[in-house]
């Protein structure tokens, strides 16, 4: 047998481990900007049943506030945009592992911070109290003595069962449809809902007008690219702050979410 | 097996099932009454009634019986508002629930009037009974006793059944439970649980009835 130092051994171990963590550092820095632009395409992964930030058309193309904002993107980085259905489950990790080069509408939170770059907010989500431009409600105590309706055990529900003060009585039901249905139908005075639903119906153009009463919960947009594709992120952060500017941004969301961006947006 | 039951979600949440389970009781009560007292005079029009009468019993029966109890329910509850007609959850439940035990009633104690036989009634009217009385007094208690098992089925069906109009967002224990389990996510434990109330429910509701048949129909079969 050989006689092999210690110190030799420890110093060929340490060489390994350099030569591992540099090919790491290595496939992390091959850039996903520039692979875009070889390829002219660039993989965009959002939501397709999420109106009105994108579901399918009459023409069965998916169509919505998210896929306009993919064509500006796909304008700016000299690309074609292909859009790729995701999940909420799945989409970290197709960022992940590269089968989309980023994500449309993903809310930031600390944890997934850690996992996934993000850019600036490029489209407001809320959850507000909606009702009737004629029911005067400005805060959490005028929902004394009215009826609200709400799908049960979403955020909506444990944000308005937080709030609601003695003598608010709640309806829970079983999905959206329950709840525009209640609402529409005048069964419930007023709902808690996120602007996507608000929009929804809005879009509809039904006979009693949904008005946003207050806030309750705000988690705005962001676009996701894998983590550390500082380049790709500038990018798109650029394109969101160049709509904001020529008001093409604003446009959208009138559009499609019925409702001016917010004044701090 | 991976899962831990945890029934602490039941026992903190034990107030809230009781009221749910309360609200269906008293929803099928009233829709019970109702639903009986409707299904004797719709049962008797449809036995004695003028003919367009007799048309209008049979087109409801139809109409209730083959159609899903959910639609009828969202019917009242979400299409009758565009008619200008509005009612609360709860009214729109027990309106739902006597509508439908109403239209299977009066099938079961229609089978129960003409299983009577014609010599009662004809021997009532000789005896100078006016109609009415022969009716209340003479074919009806015995038409009762005949169906009363059918009838106390019907009873319990719709309790049942009442679990849909948790839909509608009535707080019974169907509702109650998707409460707690949208809360809790103890979906195992919560459903295990009202399923036990139901049976208990059935069960107490069934064995009173009997007892109280009993009472009402001795000696006349």
């Amino acid at each position: 047998m050989e006689f092999v130092p210690r110190g030799a051994w420890f110093g060929r171990a340490a060489a390994l481990a350099c030569c591992l963590l540099t090919a790491e550092v290595d496939l992390a820095s091959a850039d996903v900007l520039d692979d875009i632009s070889k390829k002219g395409v660039i993989r965009i992964g959002l939501f397709q049943d999420f109106p009105p930030f994108a579901s399918l058309g009459a023409d069965f193309k998916v169509q919505g506030y998210d896929t306009e904002i993919a064509d500006k993107i796909a304008q700016a980085v000299g690309a074609k945009a292909e859009l790729v259905g995701i999940t909420g489950q799945n989409r970290i990790p197709y960022l992940a592992e590269g089968k989309v080069d980023m994500l449309l509408s993903i809310g930031y939170s600390d944890e997934r911070a850690k996992v996934v770059t993000f850019t600036d907010p490029y489209a407001p989500y809320y959850i507000s109290v909606m009702g009737p431009s004629e029911l005067d409600v400005k805060g959490a105590v005028d929902l004394k003595g009215k009826t609200i309706a709400v799908n049960r055990g979403t955020l909506e529900d444990t944000e308005a069962t937080k709030i609601a003060p003695e003598g608010a009585d709640i309806q829970r039901y079983n999905d959206y449809n329950g709840v525009i249905s209640a609402f529409l139908s005048g069964q419930a005075q007023l709902m808690v809902v996120g602007n996507d639903v608000g929009a929804t119906i809005l879009a509809k153009n039904p006979t009693i007008k949904p008005v946003e009463k207050f806030q309750l919960l705000t988690s705005p947009s962001h676009m996701g690219v894998k983590l550390g594709e500082t380049r790709l992120r500038d990018e798109l952060n650029k394109v969101i702050a160049g709509m904001k500017k020529d008001g093409s941004l604003n446009e959208l969301a009138l559009k499609w979410l019925k409702q001016p961006l917010p004044k701090d947006f | 097996m991976g899962y831990e039951f945890d029934f602490d979600a039941i026992a903190d949440n034990l107030g809230l099932l009781l009221h749910g389970a309360g609200v269906t009781l008293a929803l099928t009560a009233v829709a019970a009454v109702c639903g009986i007292a409707l299904s004797i005079a719709g049962a008797a029009t449809s036995r004695w009634g003028a003919g367009w009468a007799r048309s209008g019993v049979t087109a409801y029966v139809e109409l209730i019986r083959n159609t899903p109890f959910i639609v009828q329910l969202f019917f009242i509850f979400f299409g009758l508002p565009s008619l200008g007609l509005r009612l609360g959850a709860v009214q729109a439940a027990v309106l739902a629930m006597t509508v439908n035990l109403t239209a299977y009633g009066i099938e079961i104690v229609r089978a129960g009037i003409e299983a009577v036989p014609a010599g009662q009634r004809e021997a009532g009217l000789a005896l100078g009974l006016r109609p009415f009385v022969v009716f209340f007094k003479i074919i009806l208690p015995q038409a009762l006793a005949n169906i009363y098992p059918a009838l106390v089925s019907q009873i319990i069906i719709t309790m049942l059944e009442s679990a849909v109009v948790s839909q509608i967002a009535v707080t019974d224990l169907t509702h109650v439970a998707d409460f707690i389990q949208s809360r809790t996510y103890r979906a195992f434990e919560t459903y295990f649980a009202i399923t036990l109330v139901y049976l208990l429910m059935a069960v107490s509701l069934r064995w009173l009835f009997e007892r109280a048949g009993r009472r009402l129909f001795t000696g006349r079969r």
